[in-house]
Protein backbone atom coordinates (compact mmCIF):
# COMPACT_ATOMS: atom_id res chain seq x y z
CA UNK A 1 0.00 0.00 0.00
CA UNK A 2 1.66 3.30 -1.08
CA UNK A 3 1.17 6.47 1.35
CA UNK A 4 0.40 9.50 -0.22
CA UNK A 5 -0.12 12.39 2.09
CA UNK A 6 -3.69 14.19 2.87
CA UNK A 7 -4.30 17.28 4.42
CA UNK A 8 -7.69 17.51 3.93
CA UNK A 9 -9.11 14.26 5.11
CA UNK A 10 -6.79 15.31 9.11
CA UNK A 11 -8.93 18.40 8.77
CA UNK A 12 -12.30 17.15 8.26
CA UNK A 13 -12.24 14.22 10.87
CA UNK A 14 -11.08 17.46 13.63
CA UNK A 15 -13.92 19.53 12.49
CA UNK A 16 -15.81 16.38 13.35
CA UNK A 17 -14.77 16.67 17.56
CA UNK A 18 -16.72 19.94 17.99
CA UNK A 19 -20.77 20.49 18.70
CA UNK A 20 -22.32 23.81 18.58
CA UNK A 21 -21.29 26.13 21.70
CA UNK A 22 -17.87 24.89 21.40
CA UNK A 23 -15.15 27.50 21.94
CA UNK A 24 -12.04 26.85 20.24
CA UNK A 25 -9.03 27.89 18.48
CA UNK A 26 -7.43 27.03 15.59
CA UNK A 27 -3.04 27.27 15.44
CA UNK A 28 -1.46 28.37 11.92
CA UNK A 29 -0.50 25.84 9.24
CA UNK A 30 -2.79 22.99 8.90
CA UNK A 31 -4.81 23.35 11.82
CA UNK A 32 -6.45 26.28 9.90
CA UNK A 33 -7.99 23.95 7.54
CA UNK A 34 -10.45 22.51 10.01
CA UNK A 35 -12.47 25.71 10.00
CA UNK A 36 -13.44 24.78 6.63
CA UNK A 37 -14.92 21.24 7.57
CA UNK A 38 -17.01 22.53 10.81
CA UNK A 39 -20.24 20.82 9.55
CA UNK A 40 -23.51 22.80 8.50
CA UNK A 41 -25.70 23.57 11.80
CA UNK A 42 -22.49 23.12 14.30
CA UNK A 43 -22.08 26.60 15.79
CA UNK A 44 -18.95 26.59 16.96
CA UNK A 45 -17.34 30.21 18.09
CA UNK A 46 -13.36 30.47 16.96
CA UNK A 47 -10.95 32.57 18.84
CA UNK A 48 -8.31 34.47 17.33
CA UNK A 49 -5.05 34.59 19.70
CA UNK A 50 -4.10 38.09 18.24
CA UNK A 51 -7.75 39.57 20.07
CA UNK A 52 -10.61 37.88 19.08
CA UNK A 53 -13.74 35.55 18.82
CA UNK A 54 -16.37 35.25 16.55
CA UNK A 55 -13.33 34.56 13.62
CA UNK A 56 -15.12 34.61 9.94
CA UNK A 57 -14.07 32.79 6.48
CA UNK A 58 -11.33 34.72 4.44
CA UNK A 59 -12.58 37.89 2.65
CA UNK A 60 -13.55 38.31 -0.98
CA UNK A 61 -10.81 39.60 -3.08
CA UNK A 62 -10.45 43.43 -3.37
CA UNK A 63 -12.39 43.41 0.43
CA UNK A 64 -9.31 43.18 2.90
CA UNK A 65 -9.43 44.79 6.20
CA UNK A 66 -5.60 45.26 7.08
CA UNK A 67 -7.23 45.61 10.60
CA UNK A 68 -8.59 42.42 10.94
CA UNK A 69 -6.03 39.66 10.46
CA UNK A 70 -5.69 35.99 12.19
CA UNK A 71 -2.80 34.50 13.92
CA UNK A 72 -1.35 33.98 10.76
CA UNK A 73 -1.56 37.30 9.57
CA UNK A 74 -3.60 36.70 7.19
CA UNK A 75 -7.02 38.71 6.49
CA UNK A 76 -9.85 37.24 7.99
CA UNK A 77 -14.03 38.40 8.46
CA UNK A 78 -15.30 38.55 11.56
CA UNK A 79 -18.81 37.24 12.31
CA UNK A 80 -21.56 38.98 13.82
CA UNK A 81 -21.44 38.85 17.27
CA UNK A 82 -18.17 38.95 17.56
CA UNK A 83 -15.81 40.98 19.99
CA UNK A 84 -12.16 42.26 20.34
CA UNK A 85 -9.66 42.16 23.44
CA UNK A 86 -6.30 42.89 24.14
CA UNK A 87 -3.62 40.52 24.04
CA UNK A 88 -3.66 39.89 27.63
CA UNK A 89 -7.43 39.21 27.85
CA UNK A 90 -6.87 36.91 25.06
CA UNK A 91 -4.39 34.80 26.54
CA UNK A 92 -6.66 35.10 29.61
CA UNK A 93 -8.85 32.87 27.60
CA UNK A 94 -6.19 30.56 26.71
CA UNK A 95 -4.42 29.73 29.97
CA UNK A 96 -7.55 30.09 31.94
CA UNK A 97 -9.43 26.70 30.44
CA UNK A 98 -12.17 28.75 28.42
CA UNK A 99 -10.99 27.06 25.15
CA UNK A 100 -12.98 23.93 24.74
CA UNK A 101 -10.41 22.79 21.94
CA UNK A 102 -7.13 23.81 20.69
CA UNK A 103 -5.32 22.26 17.62
CA UNK A 104 -1.96 22.87 17.07
CA UNK A 105 0.54 21.56 14.27
CA UNK A 106 3.40 18.98 15.07
CA UNK A 107 7.11 18.05 14.66
CA UNK A 108 7.02 15.54 17.25
CA UNK A 109 4.28 14.04 19.69
CA UNK A 110 5.04 11.83 22.16
CA UNK A 111 2.89 8.84 23.85
CA UNK A 112 3.66 10.72 27.27
CA UNK A 113 1.52 13.44 25.62
CA UNK A 114 4.88 15.79 24.99
CA UNK A 115 4.62 18.22 22.16
CA UNK A 116 7.36 19.66 20.17
CA UNK A 117 6.36 22.26 17.68
CA UNK A 118 8.43 25.09 17.48
CA UNK A 119 11.78 24.63 17.49
CA UNK A 120 14.28 22.46 15.46
CA UNK A 121 17.87 23.75 17.03
CA UNK A 122 20.74 25.34 14.71
CA UNK A 123 18.08 24.64 11.48
CA UNK A 124 14.20 26.22 12.44
CA UNK A 125 13.62 28.77 15.15
CA UNK A 126 10.17 30.46 14.22
CA UNK A 127 9.24 30.96 18.25
CA UNK A 128 6.64 29.44 19.86
CA UNK A 129 4.54 32.68 19.36
CA UNK A 130 0.93 30.95 21.17
CA UNK A 131 1.36 27.21 21.17
CA UNK A 132 2.77 26.56 24.98
CA UNK A 133 -0.12 28.68 26.24
CA UNK A 134 -2.65 26.40 23.81
CA UNK A 135 -1.24 23.52 25.33
CA UNK A 136 -1.16 24.35 28.63
CA UNK A 137 -4.95 25.97 28.59
CA UNK A 138 -7.14 24.49 26.62
CA UNK A 139 -9.24 21.72 27.97
CA UNK A 140 -8.53 19.22 24.99
CA UNK A 141 -5.70 19.47 23.25
CA UNK A 142 -5.46 18.40 19.25
CA UNK A 143 -2.36 18.19 16.94
CA UNK A 144 -3.07 17.73 13.55
CA UNK A 145 -0.15 16.54 11.16
CA UNK A 146 0.90 14.15 8.18
CA UNK A 147 1.30 10.66 10.17
CA UNK A 148 4.68 10.65 8.11
CA UNK A 149 7.55 12.98 7.54
CA UNK A 150 9.17 13.18 4.08
CA UNK A 151 12.14 10.51 4.93
CA UNK A 152 8.90 8.28 5.61
CA UNK A 153 9.41 8.74 9.56
CA UNK A 154 6.59 8.74 11.94
CA UNK A 155 5.85 12.09 13.56
CA UNK A 156 4.73 9.68 16.84
CA UNK A 157 7.23 8.75 18.93
CA UNK A 158 8.06 7.08 22.21
CA UNK A 159 9.75 10.04 23.36
CA UNK A 160 10.57 13.55 21.59
CA UNK A 161 13.77 14.59 21.36
CA UNK A 162 12.98 18.04 19.73
CA UNK A 163 12.49 20.59 22.74
CA UNK A 164 9.09 20.65 24.06
CA UNK A 165 6.29 23.46 23.66
CA UNK A 166 4.46 21.36 26.40
CA UNK A 167 5.10 18.34 28.73
CA UNK A 168 2.44 15.85 28.92
CA UNK A 169 -0.55 18.38 27.68
CA UNK A 170 -1.89 16.33 24.23
CA UNK A 171 -4.97 14.89 24.22
CA UNK A 172 -5.76 13.47 20.73
CA UNK A 173 -3.53 13.43 17.99
CA UNK A 174 -4.84 12.81 14.50
CA UNK A 175 -3.08 12.38 11.22
CA UNK A 176 -4.14 11.27 7.75
CA UNK A 177 -3.92 7.77 8.96
CA UNK A 178 -5.57 7.78 11.80
CA UNK A 179 -7.10 9.09 15.24
CA UNK A 180 -4.98 8.35 18.48
CA UNK A 181 -6.24 8.84 22.42
CA UNK A 182 -3.11 9.49 24.53
CA UNK A 183 -3.43 7.35 27.55
CA UNK A 184 -1.23 6.15 30.17
CA UNK A 185 1.30 6.69 28.72
CA UNK A 186 0.50 4.97 24.90
CA UNK A 187 -1.05 5.64 21.44
CA UNK A 188 -4.60 4.43 22.20
CA UNK A 189 -5.33 4.01 18.14
CA UNK A 190 -9.67 4.67 18.08
CA UNK A 191 -9.48 4.86 14.36
CA UNK A 192 -8.01 3.67 11.00
CA UNK A 193 -8.87 5.83 8.00
CA UNK A 194 -8.79 3.98 5.01
CA UNK A 195 -7.27 2.49 3.06
CA UNK A 196 -4.81 1.90 5.63
CA UNK A 197 -5.34 -0.88 8.15
CA UNK A 198 -4.21 -1.34 11.67
CA UNK A 199 -1.17 -3.34 10.86
CA UNK A 200 0.11 -1.46 8.06
CA UNK A 201 0.28 1.80 11.63
CA UNK A 202 1.72 -0.12 13.87
CA UNK A 203 4.40 -1.47 11.42
CA UNK A 204 5.45 1.79 10.43
CA UNK A 205 5.10 3.79 14.08
CA UNK A 206 7.75 4.16 16.12
CA UNK A 207 6.01 4.61 19.35
CA UNK A 208 3.72 2.12 21.97
CA UNK A 209 0.44 1.58 20.59
CA UNK A 210 -3.27 0.04 21.96
CA UNK A 211 -6.13 -0.97 19.97
CA UNK A 212 -9.19 0.92 21.42
CA UNK A 213 -11.73 -1.48 22.66
CA UNK A 214 -13.88 0.20 19.85
CA UNK A 215 -11.50 0.20 17.21
CA UNK A 216 -13.04 0.69 13.56
CA UNK A 217 -11.79 1.44 10.46
CA UNK A 218 -13.66 4.55 8.69
CA UNK A 219 -13.93 6.10 5.65
CA UNK A 220 -13.64 9.97 6.47
CA UNK B 1 -8.63 67.64 30.28
CA UNK B 2 -4.84 68.22 29.88
CA UNK B 3 -4.71 68.43 25.71
CA UNK B 4 -1.41 66.32 24.82
CA UNK B 5 1.18 67.80 22.60
CA UNK B 6 0.89 66.39 18.59
CA UNK B 7 3.80 66.17 17.56
CA UNK B 8 5.90 64.91 13.64
CA UNK B 9 6.99 61.27 13.63
CA UNK B 10 10.60 62.69 13.30
CA UNK B 11 10.10 65.09 16.53
CA UNK B 12 8.78 61.93 18.34
CA UNK B 13 11.28 59.75 17.93
CA UNK B 14 13.86 62.37 19.08
CA UNK B 15 12.30 60.86 22.29
CA UNK B 16 13.87 57.79 22.17
CA UNK B 17 17.60 57.58 23.64
CA UNK B 18 20.13 55.03 22.09
CA UNK B 19 20.57 52.25 24.21
CA UNK B 20 16.87 52.40 25.76
CA UNK B 21 14.38 49.54 25.69
CA UNK B 22 11.69 50.36 22.97
CA UNK B 23 8.26 48.69 22.87
CA UNK B 24 6.13 48.57 19.69
CA UNK B 25 2.99 47.12 19.79
CA UNK B 26 1.24 45.25 16.90
CA UNK B 27 0.60 41.93 15.43
CA UNK B 28 2.20 41.02 12.49
CA UNK B 29 2.06 45.06 11.70
CA UNK B 30 -1.25 44.93 12.89
CA UNK B 31 -1.40 47.65 15.56
CA UNK B 32 2.16 48.53 15.05
CA UNK B 33 2.76 52.79 13.72
CA UNK B 34 4.27 53.07 10.29
CA UNK B 35 5.41 56.55 10.33
CA UNK B 36 6.88 56.32 13.84
CA UNK B 37 8.78 53.13 12.79
CA UNK B 38 9.79 54.91 9.70
CA UNK B 39 10.87 58.04 11.46
CA UNK B 40 12.85 55.34 13.75
CA UNK B 41 14.39 53.87 10.89
CA UNK B 42 14.98 56.87 9.76
CA UNK B 43 16.99 58.33 12.78
CA UNK B 44 19.55 55.53 12.57
CA UNK B 45 18.94 54.83 16.23
CA UNK B 46 21.32 52.22 17.44
CA UNK B 47 21.50 49.73 20.23
CA UNK B 48 18.08 49.26 21.28
CA UNK B 49 16.34 46.49 22.86
CA UNK B 50 12.98 45.45 21.02
CA UNK B 51 9.64 44.68 22.75
CA UNK B 52 7.53 43.19 20.07
CA UNK B 53 5.10 40.47 19.83
CA UNK B 54 6.90 39.28 16.82
CA UNK B 55 9.48 40.58 14.05
CA UNK B 56 6.69 41.31 11.43
CA UNK B 57 6.80 39.80 7.72
CA UNK B 58 10.32 40.34 5.70
CA UNK B 59 10.13 38.36 2.90
CA UNK B 60 12.21 40.06 0.21
CA UNK B 61 11.28 38.09 -2.71
CA UNK B 62 7.42 38.94 -2.29
CA UNK B 63 8.46 42.21 -1.55
CA UNK B 64 6.88 42.15 1.76
CA UNK B 65 7.89 43.95 4.96
CA UNK B 66 5.85 45.11 7.67
CA UNK B 67 5.86 46.15 11.38
CA UNK B 68 9.50 46.59 12.44
CA UNK B 69 11.06 44.24 9.73
CA UNK B 70 12.92 47.44 8.05
CA UNK B 71 14.36 48.50 11.79
CA UNK B 72 15.48 44.94 12.21
CA UNK B 73 17.11 44.63 8.45
CA UNK B 74 18.80 48.11 9.55
CA UNK B 75 20.71 46.38 12.79
CA UNK B 76 18.79 49.07 15.11
CA UNK B 77 17.89 46.60 17.42
CA UNK B 78 20.69 44.77 19.89
CA UNK B 79 18.31 42.97 21.55
CA UNK B 80 14.77 41.11 20.88
CA UNK B 81 12.63 40.00 23.34
CA UNK B 82 9.50 38.32 21.47
CA UNK B 83 7.20 35.46 21.14
CA UNK B 84 8.00 34.97 17.11
CA UNK B 85 10.45 35.76 14.46
CA UNK B 86 9.05 32.67 11.66
CA UNK B 87 8.05 35.24 9.10
CA UNK B 88 11.17 37.41 9.64
CA UNK B 89 14.00 35.44 7.67
CA UNK B 90 16.63 38.10 8.28
CA UNK B 91 16.02 38.16 11.60
CA UNK B 92 16.07 34.40 12.17
CA UNK B 93 19.43 34.96 10.59
CA UNK B 94 20.90 37.49 13.38
CA UNK B 95 19.84 35.42 15.55
CA UNK B 96 21.75 32.11 14.62
CA UNK B 97 25.09 34.28 13.52
CA UNK B 98 24.96 36.13 16.97
CA UNK B 99 24.81 39.60 15.43
CA UNK B 100 21.45 39.92 18.11
CA UNK B 101 20.70 38.37 21.07
CA UNK B 102 16.68 36.98 20.84
CA UNK B 103 15.13 36.25 23.95
CA UNK B 104 11.70 34.04 22.78
CA UNK B 105 9.13 34.64 25.14
CA UNK B 106 5.67 32.60 25.04
CA UNK B 107 3.10 35.11 23.68
CA UNK B 108 0.82 34.41 26.98
CA UNK B 109 3.74 35.19 29.03
CA UNK B 110 5.11 38.24 26.96
CA UNK B 111 1.44 40.17 27.37
CA UNK B 112 1.13 39.09 31.34
CA UNK B 113 5.08 40.52 31.74
CA UNK B 114 3.53 43.83 30.03
CA UNK B 115 0.56 43.77 32.06
CA UNK B 116 2.60 43.32 35.22
CA UNK B 117 4.80 45.81 34.77
CA UNK B 118 2.09 48.20 33.83
CA UNK B 119 0.24 46.89 37.13
CA UNK B 120 2.75 47.58 39.71
CA UNK B 121 3.23 43.83 40.56
CA UNK B 122 6.18 42.14 41.11
CA UNK B 123 5.44 39.12 38.56
CA UNK B 124 3.18 35.83 38.35
CA UNK B 125 2.72 32.40 38.07
CA UNK B 126 2.03 30.70 35.39
CA UNK B 127 1.81 27.12 34.18
CA UNK B 128 3.23 28.00 30.48
CA UNK B 129 6.93 26.34 29.95
CA UNK B 130 6.63 23.94 32.52
CA UNK B 131 8.84 21.29 31.58
CA UNK B 132 9.88 23.42 28.50
CA UNK B 133 13.61 24.99 27.91
CA UNK B 134 11.53 28.44 29.03
CA UNK B 135 12.15 27.35 32.89
CA UNK B 136 15.47 27.25 32.29
CA UNK B 137 17.54 29.96 35.34
CA UNK B 138 13.53 30.40 36.46
CA UNK B 139 11.83 29.76 40.26
CA UNK B 140 9.42 27.36 40.19
CA UNK B 141 6.65 27.49 42.79
CA UNK B 142 4.37 24.18 43.42
CA UNK B 143 0.90 25.52 44.91
CA UNK B 144 -1.80 22.89 45.00
CA UNK B 145 0.08 20.12 43.06
CA UNK B 146 0.42 22.10 40.20
CA UNK B 147 3.79 23.57 39.03
CA UNK B 148 4.20 27.37 38.00
CA UNK B 149 6.99 29.55 36.46
CA UNK B 150 7.50 32.82 39.00
CA UNK B 151 7.81 35.21 35.57
CA UNK B 152 8.63 39.18 36.28
CA UNK B 153 7.65 42.44 35.20
CA UNK B 154 8.66 44.09 31.76
CA UNK B 155 8.67 47.54 31.69
CA UNK B 156 10.32 49.79 28.94
CA UNK B 157 11.29 53.55 28.29
CA UNK B 158 9.16 54.34 25.20
CA UNK B 159 6.12 52.63 23.74
CA UNK B 160 5.19 53.11 19.91
CA UNK B 161 1.98 52.13 19.62
CA UNK B 162 -0.85 53.18 16.50
CA UNK B 163 -4.54 53.51 17.29
CA UNK B 164 -6.91 54.57 14.99
CA UNK B 165 -8.69 57.26 16.83
CA UNK B 166 -7.63 60.04 19.82
CA UNK B 167 -9.31 62.39 21.26
CA UNK B 168 -7.06 65.17 21.92
CA UNK B 169 -6.67 64.21 25.76
CA UNK B 170 -5.15 61.15 24.56
CA UNK B 171 -8.16 58.48 25.22
CA UNK B 172 -7.29 55.89 22.28
CA UNK B 173 -10.09 53.89 20.58
CA UNK B 174 -8.77 51.03 18.38
CA UNK B 175 -9.70 49.79 14.82
CA UNK B 176 -10.42 46.22 15.16
CA UNK B 177 -7.56 43.28 16.16
CA UNK B 178 -4.66 46.49 16.02
CA UNK B 179 -5.08 46.75 19.90
CA UNK B 180 -3.53 43.21 20.91
CA UNK B 181 -0.11 44.96 22.49
CA UNK B 182 -0.91 47.87 22.50
CA UNK B 183 -3.15 48.90 25.06
CA UNK B 184 -0.92 46.64 27.39
CA UNK B 185 2.38 48.73 26.11
CA UNK B 186 0.77 52.00 27.06
CA UNK B 187 0.69 50.78 30.85
CA UNK B 188 4.12 49.47 31.13
CA UNK B 189 6.16 52.43 29.38
CA UNK B 190 7.37 55.91 30.84
CA UNK B 191 6.93 57.71 27.06
CA UNK B 192 3.96 56.44 25.31
CA UNK B 193 3.66 57.98 21.78
CA UNK B 194 0.68 56.97 20.00
CA UNK B 195 0.15 57.06 16.07
CA UNK B 196 -3.37 57.59 15.03
CA UNK B 197 -5.70 58.12 11.81
CA UNK B 198 -7.78 60.55 13.39
CA UNK B 199 -7.99 63.40 15.87
CA UNK B 200 -11.18 64.32 17.21
CA UNK B 201 -12.01 67.06 20.13
CA UNK B 202 -12.13 66.44 23.70
CA UNK B 203 -16.11 64.86 24.38
CA UNK B 204 -16.21 63.34 20.81
CA UNK B 205 -15.33 59.93 21.94
CA UNK B 206 -17.76 57.93 23.97
CA UNK B 207 -16.56 57.34 26.94
CA UNK B 208 -17.52 54.13 27.21
CA UNK B 209 -15.42 53.05 23.92
CA UNK B 210 -12.16 54.26 24.87
CA UNK B 211 -9.84 51.14 25.37
CA UNK B 212 -6.57 52.92 26.80
CA UNK B 213 -7.40 55.67 29.19
CA UNK B 214 -5.30 59.14 28.15
CA UNK B 215 -3.39 59.50 31.59
CA UNK B 216 -1.02 56.89 29.89
CA UNK B 217 -0.58 58.43 26.53
CA UNK B 218 2.04 61.31 26.74
CA UNK B 219 2.29 62.34 22.80
CA UNK B 220 0.28 62.06 19.77
CA UNK B 221 1.97 61.49 16.20
CA UNK B 222 -1.04 62.56 13.62
CA UNK B 223 -0.79 60.87 10.47
CA UNK B 224 -3.93 61.04 7.99
CA UNK B 225 -5.65 58.01 7.48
Amino acid sequence: MEYTPNKEIIAKRIAGFFKTGDVVNLGIGLPTLVGNYIPDGVDVTLQSENGFLGLGPAPKSGEEDPFLINAGGVPVTMRAGGCYFDSATSFGIIRGGHLDYTVLGVLQVDQEGNLANYKIPGKMIPGMGGAMDLTVGAKTVICAGLHFDKKGNSKLFRRCTLPLTAMKQVNYVVTDVGLFHIKDGHFVMREVFEPYTAEYVMERTQADIVQADDFKVVKV
Amino acid sequence: MVKKEILTAAQAVELISEGSTVMVGGFMGCGSPPALLKALRESGKKELTLVCNDCGWYNPDQGKETGVAGNVLDKQFSRVITSHIGLNSEMQRQMVAGETEVELVPQGTLAERIRTAGCGLGGFLTPTGVGTEVEEGKQVIELDGVKYLLERPLGGAVALIHAHRADTAGNLWYARSERNFGALMAMACDMVIAEVDEIVEIGELEPEAVVTPSIFVKKLVYTAA
